[in-house]
């Protein structure tokens, strides 16, 4: 079976463990949550529930993240702007499934369209009353601006430091355009005040529960297409884009359209990572197009490890939880800390943590092997070494730490 | 006699401001007190003469309430009030203070009865204090206030005044009036005409609306005529609100110059890309903001020179921070422009939350020099003097840099390094200090900026974020090969957006030239200049 090669090829055993943990507590939470009374030891708490689960919705926008940058070398710093696209498409479903409960009671508007006195529903925001409407559109508008967007892009070889830039210049252009009031997204205020969804009201524990499950079945489910994907041939010519890109293309590839499906993938993941986003938090709006919440992707992945898989998840898990813990106990050292983490990750812990630990281990075989005088067979190691891999051979270009100038 | 209240507010506004020609108060209550005896209208009119004749603006009041039929004595005593009715009771109020005075009921008082011909001298007399005002100031709001509210028998006293008048631009004003008042008038034709042709040369909107009732109210020839001068002056409003829009881009462009041009140098020399740039700009800005509070609090009468003073500062400081970011950090990701690019956004980050730690949150007031403040016109557009000082100060920067990088030995080593950096390392050329010095000399630049930039935008910690993207969109767009490039683009960019704002709105307007960047990097990847070579990245 093809499909189950190229899976065997990128499911290493950590990555096996951690998918094996994610639907773990996919079922395990949601019944510690409802199952046992709020006395109990057992039980996890609304909040806690609420809490990881957006944690997780952020691990799966850092993995997006990882799969472009890690694998492919694109350093995006718009992806902010997918995970936004996906939660304003689940906001708009969200706000229409309010109905005629709103402040004002319109069956058919918004309650900021009332406000803004508008008499009719927009054309774009028909058919998201739908569920099924508004899921494609959540896959479909943050793919198909990142195809878009992407096309023009690679084939123009946009690259490094410019593609940065622009993609930038994307979200910053998006953050501009959803602050405006006649763009009907709800302007300065987003969208909020949500009651159901499909249904369940948002609010209740046990909907919490099961939006917490889907986050970390989406997780278990991202992880395993993007080991899929880099596993599979397909990723091997992704980290040959990385690493040598015109190479690749004198060889006889189409780096673009390698970088163009990459990038696409991962803006639709990003995307659905924004609409698990949305429901938890009870809200969206512009400020999650900010420039700045793109690059603070860039740096979870970064410190995790990038190109590693699990590495992303491990470190959009440390820095939220780490986030969370220093704005309530020391508020005005958050940015110092987390300033002072982009500089020392990048001078330290160039791989992440992920990426170095995997260094050191590599070290430490090869001179128990060298101890032993055994001979290291190539096929030993076979799984683990694509992971490796890629994370060792970092984007250095030849010639070592020398400044390069911009052409 | 809405014309009259407003020359007689000018009057008194003259007053106000120490005003000329100032009779004794008490003489002026006694020829006011004469209304209460004047018989007739010849006697009435005696008196206004006679006010008139003081020549002191403060006059103006009691004519003018004259001219209302607001004036009134008291029976009893015979004291002149200026009454005005609420609710059946009659409040009195000081015929030249204006002030409250009392109350009385209607048939305590008298009115001073008032006819056309009474009018008539009262507003010649008003128009001739303010016509005939020693203040060429008084003059000029004058005639500006008869060209608004034309009236025709106004034409007299503005003849005479014009034949007297010495100042240019009063006397334009004057004749303007005088052709309004010709055309609210029943004259001929031709003198219609010739009116026309005055007020179409003033060429302002208020001429426009001016033109637009004449065409609507006149017939014949003079209707044909009004449309043209219409059309005409439209023309030459749109043609100044062209220029007007232009200067608008060529001063947001100097503002993207100074912020992108330090970017600009960094990027082009080394290849990186420094995040933290907008957060030097903003150290500049506090630098100002530190040397104007050491001048209040020391040395007032320096606050003139507070911004030469901050200037040096303001390069020592940032050039000075730039530096031990140099020397810190960026030097060991040298060919790692991604990863520079995230250390030195953490570095923002830091920057930014000391500054917040050091001076708060809020905004800063940072003041302007005396030569800095207020504004003059040109034509129809208006030029406030601190944006034609930063188009000027961005237009030295650039030149300065520009000798900077052609005539001197630092100059030439710079260059060397951005085109080839291991032939210029063979040569002798210490790479890492021309790496160290330029990364300080842009960080100096962003530095000085922010001096210029604390003149016009709010001094917080946030400064710097709001000029980041812009300023890498200036360098995306101009290329890096030369500094031509920044200055082409930074115009280019300013120009476009403030040409798109009038019909796109200013939100709109820019995600349209983000857009259009986008679209043109596709075009030219490496920008506007690009070093020309055979490199071939990876």
């Amino acid at each position: 079976m093809i499909t189950q090669r190229l899976f065997v090829a990128g499911l290493t055993p950590r990555i096996q463990i951690v998918i094996a943990l994610l639907v773990g507590a996919a079922v395990l939470v949601p019944v510690l949550n409802l199952a046992f009374p709020p006395s109990s030891p057992f039980h996890v708490p609304n909040y806690m529930v609420a809490l990881v689960g957006k944690y997780l919705c952020y691990a799966l926008l850092a993995l997006a993240l990882d799969l472009v940058w890690g694998y492919c070398g694109i350093l995006s710093l718009g992806h902010g702007a997918f995970f936004a696209l996906g939660g304003y498409a689940m906001g708009m479903y969200l706000m229409r499934q309010i109905g005629a409960r709103g402040v004002y009671g319109n069956p058919d508007l918004p309650d900021f369209m009332v406000f803004l006195n508008w008499k009719e529903l927009p054309w774009y925001w028909h058919g998201f009353d739908q569920f099924w409407f508004a899921a494609i559109m959540i896959m479909a508008v943050p793919g198909l601006l990142a195809f878009v967007f992407g096309w023009f892009a690679f084939r123009s070889r946009v690259t490094g430091v410019y593609l940065s830039i622009i993609t930038q210049a994307m979200t910053y252009a998006l953050l501009l355009a959803f602050f405006r009031n006649d763009m009907g997204f709800g302007g300065n205020n987003g969208l909020t005040d949500f009651k159901d969804i499909l249904g369940f009201p948002v609010q209740a524990s046990a909907t919490r529960s099961a939006l917490f499950a889907a986050s970390a079945l989406a997780l278990a489910a991202g992880i395993a297409l993007v080991a899929a994907i880099a596993g599979s041939k397909l990723g091997k010519l992704m980290v040959a884009v990385r690493d040598a890109e015109s190479r690749t293309r004198f060889i006889g590839w189409r780096p673009e359209n390698v970088k163009l499906f990459a990038f696409t993938v991962s803006a639709v993941m990003a995307g659905i990572a924004g609409a698990l986003y949305v429901p938890q938090v009870g809200i969206i709006n512009p400020g999650e197009f900010a420039p700045a919440n793109s690059i603070e992707v860039v740096v979870w992945t970064a410190i995790g490890g990038r190109g590693t898989i699990v590495g992303p998840i491990l470190g959009a898990l440390l820095v939220n939880a780490g986030k969370s813990w220093f704005t309530g106990a020391l508020p005005e050292l958050w940015l110092f800390a987390l300033g002072g983490l982009f500089v020392a990750v990048t001078l330290f812990l160039p791989k992440g943590i992920v990426g170095t630990y995997d260094q050191w281990r590599a070290v430490r075989r090869e001179r128990r092997l060298a101890k032993a005088d055994l001979p290291s067979g190539p096929a030993e190691a076979g799984d683990v070494r694509i992971v490796r891999a890629s994370s060792a051979t970092s984007p250095v270009p030849q010639g070592g730490p020398e400044p390069q100038p911009a052409e | 006699m809405r014309l009259l209240r407003a020359l007689g507010l000018i009057l008194l506004f003259a007053a106000g401001f120490g005003a000329p020609a100032h009779a004794d108060e008490g003489e002026l209550r006694t020829i006011i007190a004469k209304f209460a005896t004047s018989k007739n209208f010849r006697e009435t009119e005696a008196v206004v003469r006679e006010l008139a004749a003081t020549g002191d603006p403060a006059v103006g009041r009691p004519l003018g309430a004259l001219a209302d039929g607001n004036l009134s004595f008291r029976k009893s005593d015979g004291q002149v009030f200026i009454v005005s009715e609420a609710g059946g009771a009659l409040t009195l109020l000081d015929p030249l203070s204006g002030g409250r005075s009392g109350e009385a009921a209607s048939r305590e008082v008298t009115k001073v009865r008032v006819n056309n011909s009474l009018r008539r001298a009262v507003r010649e007399a008003i128009g001739a204090l303010t016509l005939n005002s020693p203040d060429a100031g008084v003059r000029l709001s004058a005639a500006e206030t008869m060209f608004r509210s034309p009236d025709p028998e106004a034409i007299d006293a503005l003849d005479a005044a014009i034949a007297v008048e010495a100042v240019a631009n009063v006397k334009s004003r004057m004749e303007e009036a005088r052709a309004a008042a010709v055309l609210a008038s029943d004259l001929g034709d031709s003198e219609k005409l010739a009116a026309l042709k005055t007020i179409e040369r003033r060429g302002d909107r208020t001429a426009l609306s001016l033109l637009a009732a004449v065409k609507g109210r006149a017939d014949g020839v003079l209707k044909g005529a009004a449309a043209r001068s219409a059309a005409n002056v439209r023309e030459t409003l749109s043609a100044w609100d062209a220029a007007q829009n232009v200067w608008f881009g060529i001063s947001l462009g100097s503002v993207l110059l100074l912020a992108a041009i330090g970017l600009a140098i960094t990027f082009g020399v080394m290849g990186v890309i420094n995040m933290a740039h907008g957060e030097m700009v903003m150290l500049g800005a506090y630098t100002t903001f530190v040397v104007q509070n050491v001048i209040r609090a020391s040395y007032p009468g320096l606050f003139d020179w507070s911004l030469a003073i901050a200037l040096p500062l303001a390069f020592l400081v940032a050039g000075g921070v730039g530096l031990i970011i140099e020397r810190g950090v960026i030097r060991f990701l040298y060919g790692r422009p991604l990863e520079t690019l995230l250390a030195t956004w953490g570095v923002s980050l830091i920057l930014q939350q000391a500054v917040r730690t050091i001076f708060g949150p809020t905004n800063r007031e940072v003041g302007n020099p005396s030569w800095m403040s207020g504004a003059f016109e040109i034509g129809q557009m208006s030029i406030t003097w601190n944006r034609l000082w930063i188009v000027v100060f961005a237009f030295t920067v650039f030149a300065v840099l520009l000798y900077v990088f052609k005539f001197t030995a630092w100059g030439l080593h710079m260059r060397a390094v951005t085109q080839n950096r291991r032939m210029a390392a063979s040569m002798g050329i210490r790479t890492p200090w021309v790496d160290a010095l330029t990364f300080a000399l842009g960080s100096g630049i962003a530095g000085i900026a922010g001096v210029a930039l604390s003149q016009i935008d709010n001094v917080s910690p946030n400064l710097g974020q709001g000029y980041i993207i812009d300023s890498f969109m200036v360098v995306v767009f101009g290329g890096v090969g030369n500094l031509w490039g920044t200055f082409v683009g930074a115009m280019t960019l300013g120009v476009v957006n403030k040409f798109l704002e009038p019909y796109a709105g200013a939100v709109l307007g820019k995600i349209i030239v983000l857009v259009l960047i986008i679209l043109f990097i596709q075009k030219r990847p490496r920008g506007l200049f690009a070093l020309k070579g055979r490199s071939v990245e990876a």
